[in-house]
């Protein structure tokens, strides 16, 4: 590494907070999203969906929608039968995990509210939306299961009959000593906790153009989506076509976080309808389809308790989560992985050794819950950092001595967690030292302490937490789902000097793009305004995983530097040919080949390439020059490279409106290598405000009757910019030894711990008043009912 | 549904066409002066993707017919840079206040009236402003400082 970071190099761009190349493009309205591109011929499709929760589709009358103009074909699913197969969403390695077969239209009963039951395909959006006005649809309203607990009940009807119970999986974990460990605590600390159902509004909604070429029987899809590799397998592999033969073009995207990896019935109907048609289809959700059918989050209800004993050191976690997912487990990536992270991950950052945990997934008739941002991390680091600031005020501590003195020792790895997870190299007294620092920690408290005596109530908040990023093939390979681990970069030198790199990894405005140019350049020798980077054309880059579970620059970064590195040494030794020179004398600087030593310029890149590709006639015989390379890298020392952060929030609570101002966050991260620190932050400042939304306003409301309450965006609240505090962030920088770039992921620890660092700042303001605030969001109504300020029915 | 001929200035360009009254002026800018920076985010006049200007003040573009805006003067984020908010795109680049960029049109043009209707704005000002503008990315801190950055540099011309 020392060759490459070493700053007196021009083209040392690990490190440093370059521009992102392709932003200027999306300040001008030059993005390329998928609803901008129109293709000759081209129809669109919208849907007849379900108002119910649960029913029997009795009939479906199409006359009238088929009959008006500019309507091409209205189907159900017994037309898409031959064109489409059903999805099953379950993995080898979740053992035990179930799911029914799941249909692009509804196959004779609904499951959930929003499932569509038929399509229309029209000239226009106007038109198709007109026509599904006019289908006729006889359903018989079935008795939904929306609570997860009735629905595990031993009398619960099963919502699909063929499964026999509402249990989609289920997970034990036990070291065997917790209950010694509770019997003999000094202390026992417990809570209920429930995470609510919240939604990624990604502002570009799902959106999918289905191209079918019936020639060639090719299938060209631009999607937004974060894994184009994967839908390519899922489309080839459900609409019987070959996979050789289908390609996936996905350009600007969005907003994804997790909502744009998964497989949806309309956009696999647009697909099966370009088929049948032979006719490009686009679907664009509009914002009520998206509320009703992008993957919902969350939706645990957990009990958990911990063990203290006499020096106030945490012995035990025990705890129980409880999770509704809708009616199906979502295929390829299974309702399970999150269920499976909350048991992994409680606890993480401590040395306690007696650990159970049970985990239960279970069917109901809501929409379909996925992996969304965080993935189970926001769930178990709230559990955990919870109960350890009630065990630290029951022992009497600070709650950043406590977490200190509890923390797994600095000598103890790599370390393997009570729950199994391996930790490579963790940082987390120097994280919190640092946040403690750089919040002013002493102050804070000082201050609180002021206030309090004039009745005002401040509360802070700190958490420590691990993020899973740089998955290996345990994480999806193994249980049997095509959904790459490894990934690739090729780079190719051009005549001009100029370098036009290709990646598995995708964008979606995290700066994937800009890291693997850094990478690149740094590794080559080359300015980065003379690398083009080119994503998410499954036809052209090399075959990858794409972007998830943080994952982008760590293991699509460490491909790019091989493949730079690899490329310099071609370049070198065809220079070396050229200069009558040793190849091990020259290097690569800003573009031009110099004598190591010395640094004397002795042939611009566009020279050595002009020689390659126009003048070969003047190349020895035998020198076979390539100037492509392509590298590819899998993480495979460990199951993942787990990262660590610590947050801090300091909020106010006006005790009388029940109203929470946020007055400051802090986050130290430590995710290995910072390629670019500017990216870094912003990762992570998105990231805590995507925490900070469910903890404080964000919620997917449901009647008993399994009715979306607040489907709009008028009605669902997000995160504004008036209400969001500054974030600071800053760095520890433990590099993983599983690359030799070392970085690790960073997407999703914001997210992670955000919802856990208000949960705990809200109930440290309101410590004067003995209540305990552990069910999301924390709405005012629910923070005056907790302090006694209102009665009346419970909305809730 | 009866269309009628609708015909509207759009970035100093006559753009004419006949279609239905109900057409919203985001999908007339879109669909028919193929002016695709203007983002469609939910349509129903919340998330502001598709602000724009409507003679001279921005307007939410999904919550006006293009009937309704029969010889308006309309400009969009297209033109945005020639010569009145190059600074604020600039600005936007430098501190990485977009990542996707789906709100980044409507952000930019609403940030720019903010800062003809107040030059001088305080940073919660700026959020206060913005805050019709969802961004689902950056947690918003990125844009403030863009915006702050280019006030101070107007301030100083």
């Amino acid at each position: 590494m020392t060759d490459l970071s070493g700053l007196d190099r021009p083209n040392s761009y690990i490190g440093r907070s370059v521009e992102r190349p392709n932003a200027a493009r999306l300040t001008r309205g030059r993005g390329r999203f998928v609803d901008d591109i129109d293709l000759p011929r081209m129809l669109h499709v919208a849907f007849a969906r379900s108002p119910y929760a649960h029913a029997l589709v009795k009939s479906v009358d199409t006359a009238g929608a088929a009959a008006l103009a500019g309507v091409i074909r209205v189907v159900t699913m017994s037309d898409l039968a031959e064109y489409c197969t059903p999805w099953v969403g379950v993995l080898d390695h979740l053992k035990g995990i179930k799911s029914a077969s799941q249909w692009p239209l509804a196959n004779g009963k609904v499951f959930s509210q929003g499932e569509p039951v038929a399509a229309v395909v029209a000239a226009s959006r106007a038109i198709a939306e007109d026509a599904v006005e006019r289908i006729a649809i006889d359903y018989e309203a079935l008795d939904p299961q929306v609570d997860p607990k009735a629905s595990l009940a031993p009398d619960a009807l099963p919502i699909h009959a063929e499964l026999g119970d509402n249990l989609c999986f289920e997970r034990k974990i036990d070291t065997g000593d917790v209950d010694e460990a509770f019997s003999t605590a000094a202390h026992v600390v417990e809570a209920e906790m429930r995470f609510n159902r919240h939604t990624g509004v990604t502002l570009e909604p799902r959106s999918i153009i289905c191209d079918f070429d019936a020639s060639q029987r090719a299938l060209t899809l631009y999607m937004s989506v974060q894994c184009p590799h994967m839908s390519k397998n899922l489309f080839a592999r459900h609409l019987n076509l070959d996979e050789n033969n289908v390609r996936v073009i996905c350009g600007d995207v969005g907003g994804s976080f997790g909502i744009k990896i998964h497989t949806y019935a309309d956009e696999m109907t647009a697909a099966a309808l370009a088929v049948m048609l032979e006719r490009p289809v686009k679907f664009v959700a509009d914002r009520l389809e998206s509320f009703i059918t992008d993957i919902h989050a969350r939706d645990h209800e957990a009990k958990a308790r911990l063990a203290v004993d006499g020096d106030g050191r945490i012995t035990a976690f025990d705890l129980d989560d409880l999770t509704g997912i809708g009616p199906f487990s979502v295929y390829p990536r299974t309702s399970g992985i999150e269920v499976n992270q909350v048991l992994n991950l409680t606890g993480g950052p401590y040395a306690h050794g007696a650990y159970r945990a049970h985990g239960r997934v279970v069917f109901q008739n809501k929409n379909n819950m996925c992996q969304y941002r965080g993935v189970g991390h926001p769930i178990a680091v709230a559990i955990a950092e919870h109960l350890v600031d009630k065990a630290a005020k029951v022992t009497g501590q600070d709650p950043a001595e406590f977490r200190r003195r509890n923390f797994i020792a600095d000598d103890a790895y790599p370390y393997t967690s009570p729950s199994g997870a391996i930790y490579e190299r963790q940082s987390h007294r120097e994280c919190l030292d640092k946040l403690l620092e750089k919040c002013a920690y002493d102050d804070l408290r000082a201050e609180q302490s002021a206030l309090r005596r004039k009745g005002v109530y401040r509360g802070i908040g700190l958490v420590s937490l691990v993020e899973v990023t740089n998955p290996s093939p345990a994480f999806y390979g193994v249980g049997g789902a095509r959904i790459a681990s490894q990934d690739g970069c090729t780079l190719r030198l051009d005549p001009t000097g100029g370098v036009t790199c290709l990646t598995g990894v995708t964008e979606q405005g995290q700066g994937t793009e800009t890291i693997i140019a850094q990478v690149a350049a740094t590794a080559i020798g080359i300015n980065m305004a003379n690398i083009r980077v080119i994503t998410g054309d499954t036809e052209t880059v090399p075959y990858g995983g794409g972007t998830w579970a943080s994952r982008a620059a760590g293991i699509g970064g460490e491909a790019a530097l091989r493949a730079g590195k690899a490329l310099k040494q071609n370049i070198l030794s065809v220079a070396a040919t050229i200069l009558q020179d040793r190849a091990e004398n020259l290097d690569i600087r800003d573009g031009v080949i110099v004598t190591a030593v010395d640094r004397t310029e002795r042939m611009p890149l566009s020279e050595l390439g002009r020689i390659v590709y126009f003048r070969g006639d003047t190349l020895p015989k035998d020198l076979a020059p390539e100037l492509v390379v392509t590298r590819h890298y899998t993480q495979n020392t460990y199951p993942f490279c787990f990262t660590n952060a610590a947050h801090a929030c300091y909020l106010e609570v006006d005790t009388d409106t029940g109203m929470i101002r946020l007055l400051g966050y802090w986050v130290v991260e430590d995710c290995g290598t910072v390629i670019n620190p500017k990216l870094v932050a912003e990762q992570t400042r998105g990231g805590v405000v995507q925490g900070l939304g469910p903890a404080l306003f964000e919620e997917c409301i449901y009647s008993p009757e399994g009715q979306l309450m607040n489907g709009s965006l008028a009605d669902y609240l997000v995160p504004m910019a008036g209400e969001m505090p500054d974030i600071v962030v800053d760095h520890v920088v433990t590099p993983t030894q599983t690359s030799e770039l070392g970085a690790k992921g960073v997407g999703e620890a914001g997210t992670a711990g955000a919802p856990a660092a208000v949960m705990n700042a809200l109930n440290d303001a309101l410590g004067p008043f003995d209540v305990e605030l552990t069910d999301m969001p924390f709405t005012p109504e629910k923070i005056l009912r907790a302090l006694g300020r209102v009665s009346g029915r419970d909305q809730k | 549904m009866m269309k009628r001929l609708v015909t509207l200035s759009i970035n100093g360009e006559e753009v004419s066409a006949a279609v239905e009254p109900r057409m919203t002026l985001a999908d007339f800018i879109r669909s028919e002066a193929r002016l695709t920076g203007t983002h469609v985010g939910c349509e129903h006049g919340v998330c502001g993707a598709c602000t724009v200007r409507v003679d001279g003040r921005t307007a939410r573009g999904c919550l006006l017919f293009a009937i309704q805006c029969e010889g308006s003067e309309i400009e969009t984020i297209e033109n945005f840079g020639d010569g009145k908010g190059a600074d604020l795109q600039q600005a936007f680049v430098e501190h990485n206040a977009l990542q996707c960029g789906f709100c980044t049109p409507g952000m930019l043009i609403a940030a720019d009236e903010l800062l003809r209707d107040d030059p001088s704005p305080t940073r919660q000002a700026v959020r206060e402003y913005l805050s019709g503008n969802y961004c689902r990315c950056t947690g918003y801190q990125a844009i403030v400082d863009a915006v702050m950055d280019v006030a101070e540099r107007r301030r100083r011309k």
